[in-house]
């Protein structure tokens, strides 16, 4: 495979567009908005963003291979999984880059540690008690405010710069996700197993009648809405962060439909709910969707994936110079993936949190390397991932 | 790794594990329990104003409020009745939440949660508007100081405290040749007996229904304690101690009265103390305080071995509540099925506040999420309580609405605790492979401390 190594990254635009008069730093950053949405749970990158034409992909993933027929195409050799029609669309009007291959500097595979590493913004579980962005929040004393839209704030926002946070009063609905690990945790205890199946099937019902909320699982959805009336009030805050769960595909993740599709349907929906709520806003946003890993090649035994460790990551937004997908592919012969198993990281996630916060933020390679990514000098910011703005 | 009577002890005879309460309670799981008993209960005074003030502002409002009822102005009268709604609902809500903060955080959880069965089993609710702004005050003046003594000694303090009185509107009850009725008389108007808190005091607080008694007794009794009344009224020549539990004799039926075959000689108050005396001494208080005390803490069903003998041993001990306790503890029935309680709302409120060592900070919440499933605090809705077996609170609803607690507590503290640990941690032995495994896959921290709080492990005590 001579030509499976691409790379694509902006660093040859930057340089161009580094020269033109109308590139100006210095500009006034402080309209800028930046919203991070971190998928709880491990989103299969191979899903979201199926390398269709590469050989091994149909033949690893079997039954929840995306067909090329189904792919939305990206180029000769990605697509996007057909459910993210909104954000193929940004793709096609340049709002949307890609990245794939991609992995925070965690090695390991547990949800809260990778979790943790993706937010504390270093390359250690546990090792700080704020998150990088909350960090980013307070480098140059600008009056940027911070919102979590969720009932507590998660730690990529946690730290000494002060942050609120909002969700929907009433209690939060549980996600179908959760419900269905619950529906196994109560097969020892009859009782519960029918309490919680009695109950499931009369909510069906009422959703059905209209009596109820249909759209059982997809929180995003309302609180997405909020998080483009905050963003964009005048004096709103400026960054936004939204999390949402149900992405552990253990078994019967589908493939063009199924489980992911709905989640992945969501999710694509949401950001186009986002981009509508900001209006003209939308040109001066940033919107980075990233996952704590990545899942395995090949399907397990319950046709679904297990934790893996690289993946994909989307940045979406009027201000992004999109279009593109930034990849410096590892490919999925057996000697290519990790450990045997999982897609190979070739780029640290923390490369495009730098390159957004470089570009969109102003924010200096000294913060960068020192404050808000401590000890993360050798991982350079991602150029050109910013729209120069005119 | 702690033993199962420590989670046991914890978890059922306690309000729900705090971490690290396993690893105090070690071996010593009975010495625990019982050293919750000694030394009196600081709670029993709140450091705010006592129901004697409450009833007192209660009634300045009312007063206000009545005397503009007729006034033109619109605004003057909407204000003060405003005024008079809103006293009591400041109150509630604020005795409401102290109550789940002391639980929440309680180092004598077993000692907490007899006072919330002590308080249940003498229930009064909130949903009457004259105690709305008593009940929590009733439960720390009446119950909290009794909780470990001897039950006449808690049946005396709660049949004499103004909140009972009103509840049930002994107030109300005049002997029919009592000085007050007979000056009534000569005025054309008619005065009688009102037999609610006699009647309630021998079928829910004494003897239980079956207990033995007939409908003539519940009437002679009602005469016993007329004059058992609450001091100051609306009406201005009243000269009582506001707001007290006051004796009036001038409603008190006079003679001598046979209450369950026994005659008691006319003596004014002391006849009402020395019935409840001789009830709460009767063999059938003894039968169904046993079989309430079993069935909260062993099993809906209890067995009936068990009933036997902590009845058995109130009876020897001439009702102390410690002793029963004590055999209750001894008693191999009470470590057999480490699961057999569902917990009641509040039960599960209080356990996952402490599961986290957190507070009710936000008690609005708290209060709906309590409504929703069907436990508004203290408006239990009759003098029954609330029940005290699974099939009332296992409702498929009830169930999505703890999930959904959960899910939302979850996600607030998802950073504090690693929930496979956490489990460990609270519930000990009880925390199934099964489960442990659920929890630790989960997604999410906040995923894996839904699935611990859902768990059937944790729903259950």
């Amino acid at each position: 495979m001579l030509d499976r190594r691409r790379f694509l990254a902006g660093a040859t635009q930057l340089a161009l567009l580094a020269g033109l008069p109308g590139f100006a730093r210095s500009q006034d950053r402080l309209d800028s908005r930046f919203v991070f949405v971190v998928l709880r749970g491990g989103m299969d990158g191979l899903s979201a963003v199926p390398p269709y034409a590469e050989p091994q992909y149909q033949r690893l993933r079997g039954q929840l291979a995306i067909g090329a027929d189904d792919v939305l195409k990206l180029d000769g050799t990605f697509g996007l999984h057909p459910a993210l029609s909104n954000m193929y669309a940004m793709y096609e009007s340049g709002e949307l880059a890609v990245l794939h291959a991609v992995a925070t500097p965690y090695r390991e595979r547990s949800h809260f540690d990778g979790q943790n590493v993706l937010e504390n913004g270093t390359d250690v579980p546990g090792s700080r008690r704020d998150g990088w962005l909350n960090r980013a929040v307070g480098y140059d004393e600008t009056s940027r405010r911070a919102i979590a839209l969720s009932q507590n704030i998660p730690l990529v926002l946690r730290g000494d710069s002060s942050v609120t946070s909002w969700a929907p009063s009433r209690l939060p609905e549980a996600d179908d996700d959760t419900l269905a690990r619950l529906a196994d945790l109560y097969s020892n205890d009859p009782h519960l197993a029918g309490r919680l199946e009695e109950a499931l099937a009369a909510r069906e019902v009422a959703g059905e009648m209209g009596g109820g909320r249909n759209s059982r699982g997809n929180q995003l959805g309302p609180v997405i809405s909020a998080a483009g009336r905050f963003l964009s009030a005048p004096d709103g805050p400026r960054i936004a962060v939204l999390e949402t769960g149900g992405w552990d595909t253990h078994a019967n993740q589908g493939a063009a439909q199924g489980v992911l599709a709905t989640r992945l349907r969501f999710l694509d929906q949401g950001i186009a709910a986002l981009k509508r709520e900001l209006g003209d806003v939308w040109q001066e946003t940033v919107v980075v969707v990233a996952t704590e890993f990545g899942r395995t090649v090949a399907v397990n035994g319950t046709r679904g994936t297990d934790h893996g460790t690289a993946g994909c990551a989307f940045v979406a937004g009027g201000a992004v110079q999109g279009g593109r997908i930034i990849a410096d592919w590892p490919g999925l012969g057996s000697r290519d993936l990790h450990d045997e198993r999982d897609l190979q990281p070739t780029l640290d996630l923390r490369s495009a949190f730098k390159g957004v916060l470089s570009d969109h933020f102003d924010a200096t390679r000294e913060e960068l390397d020192r404050h808000i990514f401590p000890g993360s000098d050798e991982v350079a910011p991602l150029e050109g991932l910013i729209r120069a703005s005119a | 790794m702690a033993t199962i009577q420590a989670a046991i002890a914890a978890n059922r005879f306690g309000l729900g594990a705090r971490p690290g309460e396993l690893e105090n309670i070690g071996s010593d799981h009975a010495d625990w329990l019982l050293a919750q008993l000694e030394g009196h209960d600081p709670e029993s005074q709140s450091g705010t104003a006592g129901s004697a003030d409450i009833i007192r502002e209660f009634q300045r409002l009312l007063r206000a409020r009545n005397a503009v009822r007729r006034d033109d102005d619109n605004e003057r009268r909407e204000q003060a009745a405003q005024e008079f709604r809103n006293y009591s609902r400041t109150q509630y809500r604020e005795q409401a939440t102290r109550r789940y903060s002391i639980a929440a955080a309680s180092e004598r959880p077993f000692r907490e949660r007899l006072v919330h069965f002590w308080t249940n089993h003498f229930a009064i609710s909130a949903d009457k508007q004259s105690v709305t702004s008593l009940v929590g005050k009733f439960e720390d003046e009446a119950i909290r100081p009794h909780v470990a003594g001897r039950f006449v000694e808690l049946l005396l303090a709660v049949e004499q405290h103004p909140a009972m009185i009103l509840y049930l509107d002994n107030q109300a009850s005049i002997g029919p040749n009592s000085t007050a009725a007979r000056a009534a008389a000569r005025r054309g108007r008619e005065l009688g007996l009102n037999e609610n808190l006699a009647r309630e005091i021998l079928e829910l607080h004494t003897l239980g229904v079956d207990g033995g008694y007939t409908q003539e007794d519940v009437t002679t009794f009602a005469e016993v304690i007329t004059g058992w009344s609450v001091g100051g009224n609306i009406d201005r020549r009243d000269t009582s101690e506001a707001g007290e539990f006051v004796f009036r004799a001038i409603a008190h039926e006079p003679s001598a009265k046979t209450i369950l075959g026994k005659r008691y000689r006319e003596d004014g108050l002391r006849e009402g103390e020395a019935v409840l005396q001789d009830l709460a001494r009767h063999p059938s208080t003894a039968k169904f305080l046993a079989t309430k005390l079993a069935r909260h803490f062993v099993a809906d069903e209890p067995p009936a071995q068990l009933v036997d003998n902590l009845s058995a041993t109130y009876m020897n001990t001439d009702g102390d509540l410690g002793s029963v306790y004590l055999a209750l503890i001894e008693s191999d029935d009470a470590w057999r099925e480490p699961l057999a309680k569902y917990k009641t709302p509040e039960d599960y409120l209080v356990s996952t506040f402490r599961a986290f060592n957190s507070q009710p900070d936000d008690p609005e919440r708290m209060l709906n999420f309590l409504e929703l499933l069907g436990q508004r605090p203290y408006t239990p809705g009759s003098p029954a309580g609330w029940p005290d077996t699974m099939a009332h609170w296992d409702g498929g609803d009830a169930l999505i609405k703890r999930i959904e607690w959960a899910a939302a507590v979850g996600q607030q503290i998802s950073d504090r605790a690693r929930p496979g640990d956490l489990g460990d941690a609270i519930l000990g032995p009880n925390f199934s492979d099964h489960a442990r495994t659920a929890v630790s896959q989960a997604e999410s921290p906040a995923q894996g401390l839904t699935l611990l709080l859902a768990s059937p492990e944790f729903q259950r005590r």
